[in-house]
Order: C-alpha cells, then structure tokens, then sequence
C-alpha cells in the first residue's frame, strides 16, 4: 500500500488545491467573464438601467423612487424611502420625511399581519391619501398603494392605483386628465404573454414624462 | 391560478431533459459537450493532483468532502475579515466582524445562505465574488456529490466505491453549473440585472433630493444563487429587489433555475436505481422510462406534498388581511403587504412555496409579512425538509423517509422490510431513526433555548404569537439549509450568530455523514429476490404512503408548536 503512507499529506493537498482553483474559476472568472459578455452584448442593461434626460441621470427604470409634489404620480409606501435623501450643509443626510438617512438599504418594515403598528401605519396612510385626493373614497383605494412592498424599491404600482390619482395630478400640474391619462396609459405593461405576473404601471417613467410636459425637467 | 399551473406544466418539460443529462454525467456516460469539457476537467484534475479513477469508499468520501469544506470555510473567513482591503470595493466597505463572519461563512459553506448581514453595507464586491459566489458554486457542488455517492450505494453497482469526491466535484461545476450559469447569468442581465464592477450610483431625482442605486456584479451572483439553490441575495431584500429581480420573465428565469436540478436527481435517482435492477432481472438494459420506476413513486410523493403547500399558501395569501380591511383598505388584491405589484400574489405565492421546498432560501416577497397560513406553509415545508429538497439533500431525506414507510409497512404485513432489493436491518434503522429525529431536534431544542433567554427573545420585533414564528422560522432555515428569514428578527447579534450557526453546520453534515453510512451499509448486502410478500415501493399506492408518513411524523413532532404561533395566530386575526 504505498497511497497510505503519503495519504494525509497528499489528502491535504487536493483539498487545498481544489479549493484554490475552484475559488480562481467560479470566484473570479466567472465573474468577470459575464461582467465582460454583458458589457458586449446588453451595455445598458448591465450598468443598471439608467434613465437620462438632457445628459442628466434621473434613476434607473428598474428601481422605484419617492414623490411628494401633488403633480407627480405616488408610489408605495417604502421602510427605506427609496433610499431617496437630501443632504444638508455639513454633510447630514436625510430622509424627504426628516428621519436620518442610514445609508443604501433594501427591505420591508417586516410587520407580521397581526401586528398593530400595520393597521396604525395603514390607517395615517389612508387619512394622508384622502387629504390630498379629496374625491376618493376610502374603499376605492387599491390594496398595493397604500401596503409597503417587499424590496422597499418596487417601481411599479397597479394601473387602478394610477387611476385614482390622475384628477389630483391633472389639478396640480394643470396637464389635462385625459393626457395624464395617456401618458399612464403609455408607460403600463400587461402581463408577460398575457398570462404570468401583474399589469404594472412604471411611476418613474410617468413622471419623466409629466415633468417634461410640465417643462420643468 | 391559471397562471401558477402553466408555470408548473413547463418546469416538468424542462426538468426531464436536464434529468437525463445529470444522470449521465453521474453515471460517467457519454455526453455531446465530452471532447472539449474532457480537456478542461484533465487539466483541471492535474493542478489539483486529483487521480479521478481513485475510487473511495463511503469514509472517504465523507472525509474528502468534508475537509474540503473546512479549507474552504478557513478561506472564505480569511477573506471576509480582510474586505477592507481595496480589491475590488468601490464602496469602501469595512471588514466584516467575528461572530457576523463565522455565521456567514458557515452559512454559506452549509449552502444555507442565512443572512445576518446586508449586502449592501456589509459586502464589498471582493467578498461577493471571491466569498459568495465562489461558496455558492461548491457547496452545491458539494451537496450533489454526496447525492450522487449515495445514490450509486443505492444502486450498488459496486461493493464498496461511491465514486471520486474531487472528481464529482468538478465534474458538477464544469458540466452542469458554470454552463448553466453563463446561459442563465446573461438572460438576467438581457432582463435588466446589473453586473458591473463599478460603485453605487448617486443620482439627482425629479424633486431635486438625491437617489443612491445599488450596482456591482449581481448577475453572476444571483443566477448561481437559484441553480445551486443557495438563495443569498446581493442585497438585503433578495430577489424582492427589482435589481436581482426585474421583471416576470426575470422571476420566472430565477424559479426554474432553483427547481431544476433538485428535481433532475431524482430522475438521476430513478435512472440509475432502474437501470441496475434491469441489469439483475433481466441481464440486459431494457430500461427506458424516463424517471425509472422508483424515481417516479418519490417524485409523485414530492409533487403530492409540494401542490398541497402551494395550494394553501396561494389561498391564504389571497384572502388578505382582516386586520387591514377592518382599518377600511381594500384587500382586494390579496394580501399586498411586503409584496411587489409585478408579482402580485399569485407568483409571490409560488415563489414562497418553491423556495422553501427546494430549500433555497431565496424570496421575492417578505416571509415575515405573509398571513399567518400563507407563512406557516415555507415553515413546514422547510420541516419536512423533503418536498424535492436542494443540492440533492431533499432526495437523501425522502430516502430516509421511504425506508421509515417500508418499515412501518413491513411491520404491519409481517414482513421483513426492503427497499431498491436490499433488506433492511437494524443498523440501517438505527441510523435512519437517528437522520430523521436530528431536524426537528435542532429546530425545537434552539427555538425552547431562544425564547428562555433574553439574548434569545431580544431578537423578536413582532408581539404575540407571531414572534414565536419568528423563532421557529429562523431556525426551522438553519437546519434546513434554506436560508431565508422571518427578516424583522434583529438577529445579528452574538447569540443569534452563533446558535444558527451551529444548527447551520450540524443540520448540513450530520445528516450527510449518515445517509452515506445507510448507503455505505446497504452496498456490502446482496440483492434479495422479489417474492409475492415484497412490498413495492414503484407504485403509486407507495407514493400515497410516503406523503402520510411524512405528514404524520411532521404532525407528531411539530404541530404543537405550530399551533402557538401561526395557527394561534390565524384564529386571533380572524376571530
């Protein structure tokens, strides 16, 4: 038996060096090969889906954003509010609210269903919404506007979410209702094949294009 | 709904192709990438001094792997500790700190990818590539070795060989894993999954205020996450985000890639079984069904347990949250909390159901903020811990199980039990008993602890009896394997690290040494021949008998606790 008498140390290794490679090729070259493929092949894509108006970059289509002005569409409640801030003159960040910016993040305020900070957060929500959209009867309101979204990022709302806030958008903004309602109406997406997922309104993109009709963009 | 059962009639086109080609790469058999894969593995085996014709027997299979595992694990903690460094980190992220490593390590060694830490602020892309993405590939790599070896002790071609760890190793990542994931990591970037090297991106939004984006190589890391069934996200939301997560087709892209390989096994599983008992039977490979007969009673049994799950959760979350609409919010839509409008409930649903039974752990939606059923079903699928089950761990357990069910069975006829021709005996009893009880043991001895201590309850940010689910989810993850969380427990804390941690290791290994052992035990017996008292388990009555089994051992050890957390807290939300 020679392989015994070596076997630990030879055991050893292959174990190290395995690990060496395997790290080399999946860790790192892996990587970098579709970091490379994808710069090739879907340049806008792989550097994040940025939105530019005029030479100036806007957000990302992927990633939803915080609107307070009455002539923008809203967006859903967000833990993290879109990791959108300002910053003050010594270099504090903080939330549009007033609370401290913690820095780049994602999730939800993870509320079990039964607890009651949820129904409280909801119901403030709900008074806010139906100050600013007199019209609205607290029934209408759709369930995904008014529920925190899971990544705190979503930056889709339901079309019927988008509906009911096309007369407090036409009033602010002074666009008419029925083109807020075309430009809505350009920026949702049906179901993928008609069949899988949800039909989507893209906020961001409506507000683009509200802002630039607006001529304040 | 209509939706959910189309998506479930693809997979099973897609699942049986890729079944045939993992079992011809376990098998060693040909395939049509073999004159250029060839080349790369011999080169590969050289480096590494790796003899792939060197068979081992089950100790050293086990031995191989894990002290492979624990370089791998000293390594990566190495790394970790030194993130600093400014390789590869735009961010200027900071070193990460002790106890927070050792969970993440192991974490990801283990293939369970709980996360204690954010993605964001605690990774920098040096970590995320060399770390994670590097663990992800070679633990499940690791976890379909084992599958492999045990499936062919199983079939007991050989007296005593389960093959070439190293070998298997490699083979898995050069055939089946780095393919896959160029194919798949492009789809992604096409959907719109970021994969750069370059920082943050800080942007002037509409009103004037300032937007921060996340970037970096995500597309590499999130395919990887779903075919090797890892489940750790690049950011703290996971595949919630609509950066790892853009669109449907994105999502759909995600779920097949986590249910394809678990459910490949065990067509390899089923192949290979049937194959050597056409060889016994009939001296000659007549064998041409597509699962094998013993593959198809397990994958039936899975899909029995796995459509009940789904079913129930679809349901629960559908009917939204009485406690919302009694505050006047419309539940129309379902229950929205904590869920993305591009999803919706349905595939949310789905989502939830797969990743908890292909134990990935990875969510596009927030597990916490499901209904009290809809969030109990990820909960006990990761219990039973064999609905298809991950990296080929699912299958070993389901095995446990079918050995438990021709026990039972056996003893009600009067009949020594067998399984797959061999009989089954007191040491693989003895062994099966001890691979079963040590789950729910983990689960239900570390929640009593967490919820006696303070360091334990600390962690609970939900009151009443959802904070036991909390607990119970946590770990019920850890020794699973899964890896996704009720995500409000603040649970970087060092209690928190360290007891997931050791659930983590001894959920993963524990079990894996074992089954080897049954495999390594049932291989040296001969094959008994069929008489008319022979139980038989490739039939669909068996299948049947399997899914009580499971249900029954699950409703013995777990109902109790389940009934104080999300049943109890159903009956109060809809009292």
């Amino acid at each position: 038996m020679k392989e015994s008498g070596s076997g630990l140390c030879n055991g050893l290794r292959q174990m190290v060096m395995v690990t060496v490679i395997l790290m080399l090729v999946c860790g790192l070259g892996f990587p970098l090969l579709l970091t490379g493929l994808s710069a090739l092949l879907f340049p806008q894509q792989a550097s994040g889906n940025l939105i530019t108006v005029d030479g100036k970059t806007v957000g990302s289509i992927s990633v939803g954003q915080e609107f307070t002005e009455d002539y923008f569409l809203w967006s859903r409640p967000s833990a993290y509010h879109y990791n959108v801030y300002t910053e003050t003159e010594d270099g504090q960040r903080y939330y549009l609210d007033g609370t401290t910016f913690g820095g780049l993040a994602s999730g939800s305020q993870n509320y079990g269903p039964s607890n009651p900070a949820l129904a409280e957060r909801v119901e403030a929500d709900i008074q806010n919404f139906q100050e600013k959209n007199p019209e609205v009867e607290r029934e209408e309101i759709p369930t995904d506007l008014l529920t925190a979204s899971g990544s705190g990022l979503d930056p889709h709302i339901s079309p019927m979410a988008a509906q009911i806030q096309i007369p407090r958008i036409a009033q602010a903004s002074g666009l008419t209702e029925d083109k807020v309602q075309e430009i809505i109406q350009k920026h949702t997406t049906g179901k993928l094949l008609g069949i899988f997922g949800e039909e989507t309104v893209n906020v961001l993109q409506v507000n683009v294009e509200i802002a630039e009709c607006m001529g304040i963009l | 709904m209509f939706q959910i059962i189309l998506t479930l009639l693809i997979y099973m086109a897609l699942v049986i192709p890729l079944g045939v080609y993992l079992y011809h790469i376990a098998a060693g058999k040909h395939t049509f990438a073999d004159p250029l894969l060839d080349r790369v593995d011999g080169c590969l085996y050289k480096i590494c001094g790796v003899r792939p014709q060197r068979e081992m027997d089950w100790k050293e299979y086990v031995v191989a792997l894990i002290g492979t595992n624990a370089v791998m694990i000293f390594l990566g903690y190495l790394i970790l500790r030194i993130q600093s460094i400014s390789l590869f980190n735009p961010n200027g992220i900071g070193g990460m700190e002790a106890s927070l490593s050792f969970n993440t390590i192991i974490s990801f060694m283990t293939n369970t990818n709980l996360q204690h830490y954010s993605g964001e602020s605690g990774l920098s892309y040096l970590s995320q590539m060399v770390v994670i993405t590097f663990m992800m590939f070679v633990s499940a790599a690791s976890g379909y070795a084992a599958c492999i070896a045990f499936i062919r002790g199983l079939a007991g071609k050989s007296k005593a060989s389960v093959g070439n760890f190293y070998s298997d190793l490699i083979r898995i990542i050069t055939r089946v894993l780095l393919p896959l994931s160029v194919i798949g990591g492009l789809l992604l970037v096409w959907q719109g999954v970021p994969q750069n090297l370059s920082g943050n991106i800080v942007v002037d939004t509409l009103e004037g205020a300032k937007q921060v984006i996340a970037s970096g190589p995500v597309a590499a890391l999130e395919i990887i996450k779903h075919l090797g069934t890892n489940g750790g996200g690049f950011l703290g939301a996971n595949s919630s985000t609509p950066i790892e997560n853009p669109t449907m087709l994105s999502n759909l892209i995600e779920l097949y890639s986590m249910m394809l390989l678990p459910g490949a096994c065990v067509i390899t599983f089923g192949r290979m079984v049937g194959e050597r008992k056409a060889e016994r039977v009939n001296g000659q490979k007549n064998h041409k069904s597509v699962f094998g007969r013993e593959g198809r009673s397990i994958f039936a049994a899975m899909s029995i347990l796995f459509v009940i799950g789904l079913g129930v959760c679809f349901w629960a979350e559908s009917q939204g949250n009485p406690a919302l609409a009694e505050v006047g919010l419309s539940q129309s839509m379902g229950s929205m909390e904590g869920k993305e409008v591009r999803f919706g409930v349905a595939q949310s649903a789905l989502f939830t159901t797969t990743t908890t039974s292909f134990t990935t752990g990875t969510v596009n939606n927030m597990h916490d903020t499901l209904t009290p059923l809809g969030g109990m079903i990820p909960m006990l699928h990761m219990m039973l811990n064999v609905v298809f089950g991950g990296k080929g761990v699912g299958l070993m357990n389901m095995i446990m199980y079918a050995i438990l069910a021709v026990f039972i069975c056996g003893l009600m006829i009067g009949r020594t039990p067998e399984y797959l021709g061999k009989k089954i005996e007191g040491r693989e009893m003895k062994l099966t008993a001890l691979a079963i009880i040590i789950h729910p043991l983990l689960i239900l001895a570390f929640s009593a602890l967490a919820v006696a201590v303070p360091d334990g309850q600390a962690g609970i940010t939900n009151p009443g009896f959802h904070g036991l689910s909390q607990v119970l989810y946590e770990f019920a993850s850890s020794a699973a394997n899964n890896g996704s969380g009720f995500e409000g427990l603040a649970d970087n804390s060092l209690f928190w690290n360290v007891t997931t941690g050791l659930v983590m290791f001894f959920g993963r290994y524990l079990p894996i040494i074992l089954q080897l052992a049954i495999a390594g035990s049932l291989m040296k017996k001969g094959f008994v021949n069929e008489s008319s008292g022979t139980l038989h388990t490739d039939t669909v009555s068996f299948a049947v008998i399997l899914v009580f089994v499971v249900y029954i051992f699950a409703a013995l050890t777990f109902f109790p606790v389940l009934a104080l957390g999300p049943v109890a807290e159903h009956l109060t939300l809809w009292a």
